[in-house]
């Protein structure tokens, strides 16, 4: 399922067209910046991996440009499909738009399914509301799109309430409903993050069969960089509501340019290999959206943050030849060809004990005594620790 | 690196489980309730865990994990069956006589926002154990510092709340709590599954450094076959309440031999977009039957690719008809199907 990605795609090849889009939600404690200045493209037929952190703004980039966030959001930028502005419209106008030419599928498929009609019903209904067929042609285009998830007896489980089936099935059924109008786009916001591994398997073969049969383009939002891995084409890594990395999968796999994409990929542990290898942490937690002090986001968790981390906060700028590979980061020329561990150190030990333990090889090698804060002492403070304790008010 | 966290310093054994069973009644709705049927939760499941050693329970949503982790605590009482632990059959033991073991046998939750009470500031949620045991006069202060900082917490913000911490934070306290009685067993159910990644490996690393500072036993229980790749020492797969394979981390991972084991390990997906490519999955059809009423025989056979593909007629017969048993099929380790192979997967 490699799709080559070339030089030639055109302007008519983009779908989705976002463009500098930022986010912000008045609270009782200020201003939340939710997303700030994401920008990126979505070609026909392909399929775009959103990674990140919890709360760093995936799931409000994605409601955004479906109309889908509550009236009290401040939305700026601009989100185009085929050319068209999506921000700004009304609800009756994008009612028509989603379904039709955007779908969104969401974690819980019970959010997206109605619990007292069968479930054949509820395609059928999608096919009806933008195609002008007979009920009946309706009810067998439901048929269809079951088999093409891969619902076993699809003749019999058509007439099945939501209650009936399990999540990975109900999960399929979302995916049907979504397929029903040969949408140009689907979303998929974490599709199978509730779900058993090999049920995770079942949906994500059911969602490239979705998008093979009508060569539409996906958006997929998820937190696990292995499903990225296996099924997106480019990455957009976001952290604290912006892009800091973008690229093809490789690039951002093998080759990234941020510390934090770095980080994320040395704090995986591995069923490829063995118990030996030790794991990154990235220690701290990212800051709270209120309030964000100036400079890099990533500053306090980064261990090569230096002086002008505090106070510039880095573009994301072109970091390839071919100009597909972008990162925000000052020292983005320090990361060609290293490794997680050149960068992170192996510690248990959190941000509150004063400091980030800068990889190095006796650090290393000290860090594994647990929490003896004497043999980092040598590095860098870290910021205010308070910051740990904002977001953590936030997170809950 | 100082420490080899690779092997085991396994010496003998610290505590087992022996044919542990567990049915939970099915009740009628309405006033009567009555009894209905039987949840078969856990069912004649038997391991044993060494000194410093981290035996990883595996498998999906409701296969009894959960379960196994409380009976081996004697949290809630075996249907039938044995813990040994220290010489005694706790499954035997009134309350009573259970206390003064209590504080070698204790457990860290899941959900670090949960199991915490939000009125408690942390020095009080991880001095209460000490207190509970009387343990605390003397010293229990210090005590509760250093237990602070062996998890990689601040020691002086002892005074703060629980909301005023970060998940994986939050988790560090859980831990300090369980260890503040000097235990010998702890059983962690889902430790790091609610934290993110860049935090869970720090989770990961403190819980490796605490097992061969205090050789601790670990019965680490996990859906995510990648973190329990990572962290254990031998795993145990389970599937509608028994285990199906039991091997060392290293041949579970590469001679699985178990059509589930098979297909668990196929379905992971690898942070690796060149090994993904080339991939290829066992995909399972089908939901994972009732524990009410599990199929006869082998309780995997609704779903085995191998039953549905490659046996004849007359082979399914045994698949229907006998429970495999869990033995040595000649891979070197037990393996409870009848068509046992070893297979490589990643
Ligand atoms: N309606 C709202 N009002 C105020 N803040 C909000 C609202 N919706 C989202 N936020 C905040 O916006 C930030 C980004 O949230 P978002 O849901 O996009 O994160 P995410 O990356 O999807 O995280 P997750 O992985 O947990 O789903 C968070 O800090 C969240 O608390
Ligand atoms: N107290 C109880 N009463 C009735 N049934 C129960 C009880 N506790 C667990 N069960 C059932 O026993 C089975 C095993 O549950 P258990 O919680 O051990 O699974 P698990 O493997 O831990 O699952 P998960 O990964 O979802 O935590 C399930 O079918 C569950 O519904
Ligand atoms: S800009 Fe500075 S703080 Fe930010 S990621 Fe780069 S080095 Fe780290
Ligand atoms: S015993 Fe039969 S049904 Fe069970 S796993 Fe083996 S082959 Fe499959
Ligand atoms: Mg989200
Ligand atoms: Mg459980």
């Amino acid at each position: 399922m490699t799709i080559e990605l070339n030089a030639r795609s055109t302007a008519t090849d983009t779908v989705l067209e976002v463009d500098n889009l930022s986010v912000s939600f008045p609270t009782e404690d200020g201003l939340v910046k939710a997303v700030r200045g994401v920008s990126y493209t979505l070609r026909r037929g392909e399929t775009l991996g959103i990674v990140g952190e919890s709360g760093s703004g995936k799931s409000v980039t994605s409601l955004a440009l479906m109309g889908l966030l509550p009236g009290s959001a401040k939305i700026t930028g601009s989100a185009r499909f085929r050319g068209e502005e999506l921000l700004g419209k009304n609800d009756r106008e994008m009612s028509k738009i989603r379904g039709k030419h955007l779908a969104m599928i969401f974690q819980d498929p019970l959010t997206s399914l109605n619990p007292v009609y069968p479930i054949g019903k509820q395609i059928a209904e999608a096919v009806l509301v933008h195609h002008d067929v007979s009920k009946r042609a309706a009810w067998e285009r439901a048929v269809d799109l079951l088999k093409v998830v891969g619902i076993p007896f699809p003749e019999q489980r058509v007439n099945n309430y939501p209650h009936e089936m399990s999540g990975g099935m109900r999960q399929r059924v979302v995916i049907a409903i979504a397929m029903a109008n040969n949408p140009e786009v689907m979303i998929a916001d974490e599709p199978t993050t509730a779900l058993d591994v090999t049920v995770q398997a079942q949906v994500l073969e059911a969602l490239e069969a979705a998008r093979t049969e009508i060569g539409a383009a996906l958006v997929l939002i998820t937190h696990d960089l292995g499903v990225i891995a296996g099924h997106a084409d480019r990455v957009c890594v976001m952290y604290a509501g912006k892009l800091v990395e973008s690229g093809t999968v490789d690039d951002i796999f093998y080759r990234p340019r941020m510390p934090y994409a770095l980080g994320l990929l040395g704090s995986l542990p591995r069923v490829d290999e063995g118990r030996d290898a030790r794991l990154t942490p990235i220690v701290g937690t990212p800051p709270s959206l209120l309030n964000l002090p100036p400079g890099c986001p990533f500053r306090p968790r980064c261990p090569l943050a230096q002086d002008i981390c505090d106070e510039v906060e880095p573009d994301l700028v072109t970091v390839d030849a071919g100009g597909q590979h972008t990162a925000a980061c000052h020292f983005s020329t320090q990361l060609v060809d290293t490794q997680a561990t050149d960068v992170f150190a192996v510690t248990s030990v959190d941000v509150d004990t004063e400091e980030v333990a800068v990889a190095d090889t006796d650090l290393v090698a000290d860090t594994d005594l647990v929490a003896d804060t004497d043999l980092i002492a040598d590095t860098r403070p870290v910021a205010d620790t308070r910051l740990a304790a904002d977001t953590s008010e936030d997170a809950s | 690196m100082t420490i080899d966290t690779s092997k085991p310093a396994a010496t003998g054994t610290v505590i087992s489980a022996r044919n542990l069973v567990k049915h939970f009644p099915v009740r009628s709705r309405g006033i009567l309730r009555r009894r209905i049927g039987e949840v078969h939760a856990v069912c004649d499941v038997s391991f044993d865990i060494g000194a410093t050693e981290t035996l990883g329970l595996v498998g999906e949503s409701g296969c009894g994990k959960s379960t196994t982790a409380r009976l081996l605590l004697n949290l809630i009482r075996p249907t039938s069956g044995e813990i040994h632990y220290a010489g005694k059959d706790l499954a035997q033991l009134s309350r009573s006589q259970m206390r003064p073991l209590r504080r070698d046998l204790q457990i860290v939750f899941q959900d670090p926002f949960a199991s915490l009470d939000p009125r408690m500031t942390v020095f009080e949620i991880i001095a209460e154990p000490l207190r509970i045991h009387g343990l605390f006069s003397g010293g229990g202060a210090a005590k509760v510092r250093e237990l602070m900082s062996t998890v990689g917490l601040n020691s002086e913000h002892g005074n703060r709340y629980p909301h005023e911490f970060s998940g994986g934070q939050r988790q560090r306290i859980g831990i300090a709590r369980a260890l503040a009685l000097r235990p010998k067993v702890l059983v962690l159910d889902e430790p790091v599954s609610a934290l993110d990644v860049s935090i869970q490996a720090g989770v990961i690393n403190l819980l490796e450094d605490l097992q061969h500072e205090l050789g601790l036993s670990y019965l680490f229980v996990s859906h995510d076959l990648s973190v329990v790749r990572h962290i254990a020492h031998r795993v145990a797969v389970m599937y509608l309440g028994r285990i199906v394979e039991t091997a060392t981390v290293e041949d579970l991972f590469t001679k699985a031999s178990h059509p589930y084991t098979q297909a668990l390990i196929s379905a992971i997906p690898l942070p690796d977009p060149r090994k993904e490519r080339v991939r290829q999955r066992i995909l399972l059809t089908g939901d994972v039957p009732s524990p009410v009423s599990p199929p006869s025989g082998c309780r995997f056979r609704t779903r085995c690719p191998k039953f549905a593909e490659q046996l004849s007629g007359p082979e399914r017969e045994l698949c229907i008809n006998e429970v495999p048993a869990l033995t040595d099929r000649g891979q070197g380790h037990r393996s409870a199907c009848h068509y046992a192979e070893a297979v490589k997967l990643v």
